[in-house]
């Protein structure tokens, strides 16, 4: 229907890249800078997926796996970033823990929006994009 | 105070780098961005302290999300900044040596990998394409296109098209998911590779929008514009269907090329 330019990142004429603007949206920054890239593995150690933030946004998805899988989008059952930490053999066990889970990371959610929300004058890039649209 | 420090690596180039490149840029810890070369390899690096960029540090660090926001931004813009001058592979963020002697092992070490990234990329830039969904709207355009030319006032014409709905109601996850296919599908033709990814985290997109395709795209620099009239065409042949675009980007998707799948 609309072509827009994503967030501020995309900019419709050939500019040479916008990227690292304020206006840039955090979340294709981030979702390259921290799951894309070359990985070698530097003198400190760090594991990305242990990143809460990260694993809240994982879940998310996982959150709709059931639906999504219902209507047979499931390509992210090869995808070795989402399967890592996706697959659990035991599925009995694992709904009631994933429920507790879903339900501690509500909160997490709920506690992050309200601190990104304090955040004045300046909104965090979070509250920033809730007003678009 | 050697101890102290740590080599924070943006990304890799086998370009010519004057220096210019990086004069005045900052990077993750406000420090002068500068390079480190081995055997015909350049690595864009930063001197960052390891009170902040040290192993714990950064695990504590890497959950603050305005800390974590900063640097990401700082990171990208200094990718950025090189990918306008030259061919680069992004580096991770939070890839960091101890000291230069360990960088010059790493481009040594990864010599294959970096060299086979770099001729993925050269003359291409990634873009990212995502398709956003409004259910209601996409709903009425499903059901539309199914009765089309069932004419309109009698009573048979109402009822088809009432049938119409009900469907269109229970297919649209499956025809959106079949739109979001295609589009892909068809991005990946005027594409030198694709990737989908995960539906952005609503909570970091801002955006409250079903999202339908995370697509990122390396696309030949001299095919640009074929790329972009081809997301334009796509973006009016569905009605409830956005599209929104994003780029150029360094090619962070495509640097690991293990990681490229159609």
């Amino acid at each position: 229907m609309t072509v827009i330019g994503g967030g501020g990142g995309g900019t419709s004429s050939p500019q040479p890249y916008g990227g690292g603007g304020r206006s840039t949206n955090l979340g294709d920054i981030l979702e390259r800078v921290l799951d894309k890239g070359l990985v070698i593995a530097g003198d400190i150690q760090v594991n990305l997926l242990d990143i809460e933030l990260l694993t809240i946004k994982l879940r998310l998805v996982i959150a709709s796996l059931e639906t999504a899988k219902a209507v047979g989008i499931d390509w992210w059952e090869s995808d070795p970033w989402l399967t890592s930490k996706a697959r659990a053999p035991e599925v009995d066990s694992s709904r009631a823990e994933l429920e507790l889970e879903n339900r501690r990371l509500r909160e997490r959610l709920a506690a992050l929006e309200a601190r990104a929300e304090e955040l004045e004058p300046e909104p965090a890039e979070i509250v920033d994009e809730e007003d678009r649209d | 105070m050697t101890d102290t420090t740590g080599i924070w690596m943006y990304a890799v180039t086998d370009g010519t780098l004057v220096g210019h490149e990086t004069e005045g840029t900052s990077g993750v810890a406000g420090e002068q961005v500068r390079t480190v070369q081995e055997g015909g390899l350049t690595a864009v690096v930063g001197t960052v302290p390891l009170d902040d960029f040290g192993e714990a540090a950064l695990a504590r660090n890497l959950e603050d999300l305005d800390w974590l926001e900063r640097v990401a931004r700082a990171h990208d813009s200094v990718v950025a900044g090189v990918a306008r001058h030259v061919s680069v592979v992004p580096l991770r963020l939070a890839t960091v040596c101890l000291d230069d002697e360990r960088v010059r092992a790493l481009l040594t070490e990864h010599r294959e990998q970096f060299s086979s990234a770099l001729a993925l990329v050269t003359g291409r830039t990634e873009w990212g394409v995502k398709a956003f969904a409004d259910r209601k709207a996409l709903t009425a355009a499903v059901a539309e296109a199914q009765t089309e030319g069932a004419g309109s006032g009698t009573g048979t014409a109402y009822l088809l098209r009432r049938r119409a709905q009900l469907a269109a109601q229970e297919s649209v996850e499956r025809d959106a998911a079949a739109r979001a296919a295609e589009i892909h599908e068809r991005l990946l033709r005027v594409s030198a590779a694709g990737r989908r990814g995960a539906p952005t985290d609503p909570a970091l997109s801002g955006s409250h929008e079903w999202m339908l395709l995370n697509g990122t795209y390396l696309v030949d620099d001299d095919r640009t514009d074929e790329f972009r009239s081809e997301v334009e065409e796509l973006a009016s042949m569905y009605t409830g269907i956005r599209l929104e675009t994003s780029g150029p980007w360094p090619p962070y998707s495509f640097a690991g090329a293990e990681r490229i799948s159609p």
